[in-house]
């Protein structure tokens, strides 16, 4: 394997950038492996990427239907952060911010991680006091926040709207400064050639079409390329949670919903955070080539349909108007929607599944990206030593049977609220 | 936009409307105590990719509830009839 540093940078410069190794191998299915992860996005690939280096699997293989990455990988708003006050998810996305903060290091990629800060916006006293309290539970479990109120707010972030006649009265805000953004391309591809790497084959065009069995148990998957048999076979599919779950006979807690994302044409470097803005569930950053990202609330139907409706085009770009009145002018260059797997209580699962030789990973309704290497490290880790780690141990599937919902909204059984 | 033909109103765009999710979800009976049941009505989702079954409230018009057969890839809808309607038997 080619290692990258400033060394390897100068001397593929100096030959014309000819001499650079493929970043992962392209094999052949094997008849039969140790584990097969299905699905190539962040987290199959993550998962994939940890069962071989912190659980020394050897035999894995990576199937993907379409190309690695180009699911919903490729359709987030790449931030980060780990502002969570539930316990179940407190003690997991602070294990993914801890992960994130190595992760280009330990990839030997750069992943562009970035702690600009997340600003949470309060345009209510109660709400104030609820950003207290969730900082408040945040760092007693050692998590960083701060509490900003209006002055500070001003001064931090001088471009919204402060006018006696603004839409929003904004009382102040809490910051994680820890928080921020990630490159999301380079996720994908900094697991897949550290996974590459480390021996697991990475199959392309490649799609599950069902599940072999003896008995009761899995045995492998039917595939595109043919039948392909494993010890374990473990999903981590998004957009397809349903249907391929199905195929294996198991229904899910969980309904399909669009979440849409916007970019705008590229400018200065204005927005230098992550800003969320909860009374109206939109939220917005800079990206590293100067172009808004921003995004707000599902369609609210369900949809596998991965595009749009105009409904949502509309309150995105008029919250964020009334905001930040300075974008009124500018253009959005794309949007585009994600299929959302929405679970019944908004947290996602990641379990032994009730059918032998089946592992689950899903659910991640709108917080997929920032969960990417605590999703793929904690995973490897119940399927290697088929128990939960001690990070998911509450993000089981029996949850929802046993009446211990991690509902962090507050929101109930409706998938669309939360 | 979706276009939902309303039996009251007519044909109106689904902003009109609140989505109510999965229309073949029948609660057990108040007195019913069993807990799989219970678990399956709240928790447990159809999901399907293509036909689906599903309410939506006319908030902005009549108010009534619907049930609405709709494709969830291609946002086909195929029928649209009154929830109070069908609940009764009727067609």
């Amino acid at each position: 394997m080619q290692r990258y540093s400033v060394f390897s940078l100068l001397g593929n410069a100096l030959t014309g950038n000819r001499n650079w190794e493929r970043a992962w191998r392209d094999p052949d299915p094997k008849p039969e492996y140790d584990v097969i992860v299905i699905g190539g996005g962040g987290h199959g690939l993550s998962t994939a990427y940890y069962l071989a280096k912190e659980h020394g699997v050897r035999k894995v293989a990576l199937l993907e239907k379409g190309y690695l990455g180009g699911g919903n990988v490729g359709r987030n708003t790449t931030i980060v952060r780990s502002n969570y006050m539930i316990p179940g998810n407190t003690e997991f996305y602070e294990l993914s911010l801890k992960l994130w903060e190595e992760l280009s290091r330990d990839l030997n990629y750069n992943v562009m991680f970035s702690q600009r800060g997340q600003v949470s916006l309060a345009t209510s006293p109660a709400q104030m006091e609820a950003y207290s309290r969730r900082g408040n539970v945040m760092r007693m479990n050692g998590i960083d926040a701060e509490l900003l109120d209006r002055e500070q707010l001003m001064k931090l972030l001088p471009y919204l709207d402060y006018s006696p006649s603004a839409r929003y009265r904004l009382h102040g805000g809490m910051i994680q400064q820890r928080a921020g953004t990630a490159r999301h391309d380079a996720v994908a591809w900094g697991y897949a050639r550290g996974a590459s790497n480390r021996g697991v084959d990475l199959i392309q065009q490649c799609e599950v079409l069902g599940f072999l069995r003896e008995g009761d148990r899995i045995v492998g998957v039917e595939t595109t390329k043919g039948p392909i048999r494993a010890k374990k076979v473990a999903m981590a599919v998004a957009g397809s949670t349903t249907t391929l779950a199905e195929k294996a006979g198991l229904e899910l807690p969980i309904e399909s919903h669009l979440l849409q994302a916007f970019v705008t044409e590229p400018l200065k470097p204005m927005i230098h955070h992550v800003i969320s803005f909860a009374t109206a569930h939109f939220y917005i950053s800079q990206s590293d080539k100067g172009g808004l990202v921003l995004g707000g609330d599902l369609d609210g139907y369900n949809s596998y349909a991965q595009r749009g409706n105009l409904p949502v085009v509309d309150e995105v770009l008029t919250i964020a108007k009334a905001l930040i009145p300075s974008l009124s002018r500018l253009r959005v260059l794309r949007h585009w929607a994600g299929v959302m797997d929405m679970s019944m209580d908004g947290s996602p699962i990641i379990d032994i599944s009730p059918i032998p030789g089946l592992y689950i990973n899903c659910g991640w309704c709108y917080g997929g990206f920032k969960a990417t290497p605590a999703s793929g490290f904690t995973f490897a880790h119940t399927i290697a030593r088929d128990e939960p780690h001690p990070c998911n141990a509450k993000l089981r599937l029996d949850r929802f049977r046993r009446g211990y919902q991690i509902d962090e909204r507050g929101a109930g059984p409706v998938p669309g609220w939360h | 936009m979706l276009r939902i033909n309303c039996p009251h109103c007519g044909e109106r765009d689904h902003s009109e409307f609140a989505y109510g999710g999965d229309a073949t979800i029948k609660y057990p009976s108040l007195d019913n105590a069993d807990q799989e049941a219970w678990f399956r009505a709240v928790f447990i989702r159809k999901n399907p990719r293509g036909k689906h079954s599903e309410l939506w409230q006319h908030v902005g018009g009549c108010r009534e509830w619907l049930v609405v057969e709709r494709d969830t890839l291609t946002h086909e809808i195929f029928s649209v009839t009154s929830a109070r309607v069908l609940a009764e038997g009727g067609q």
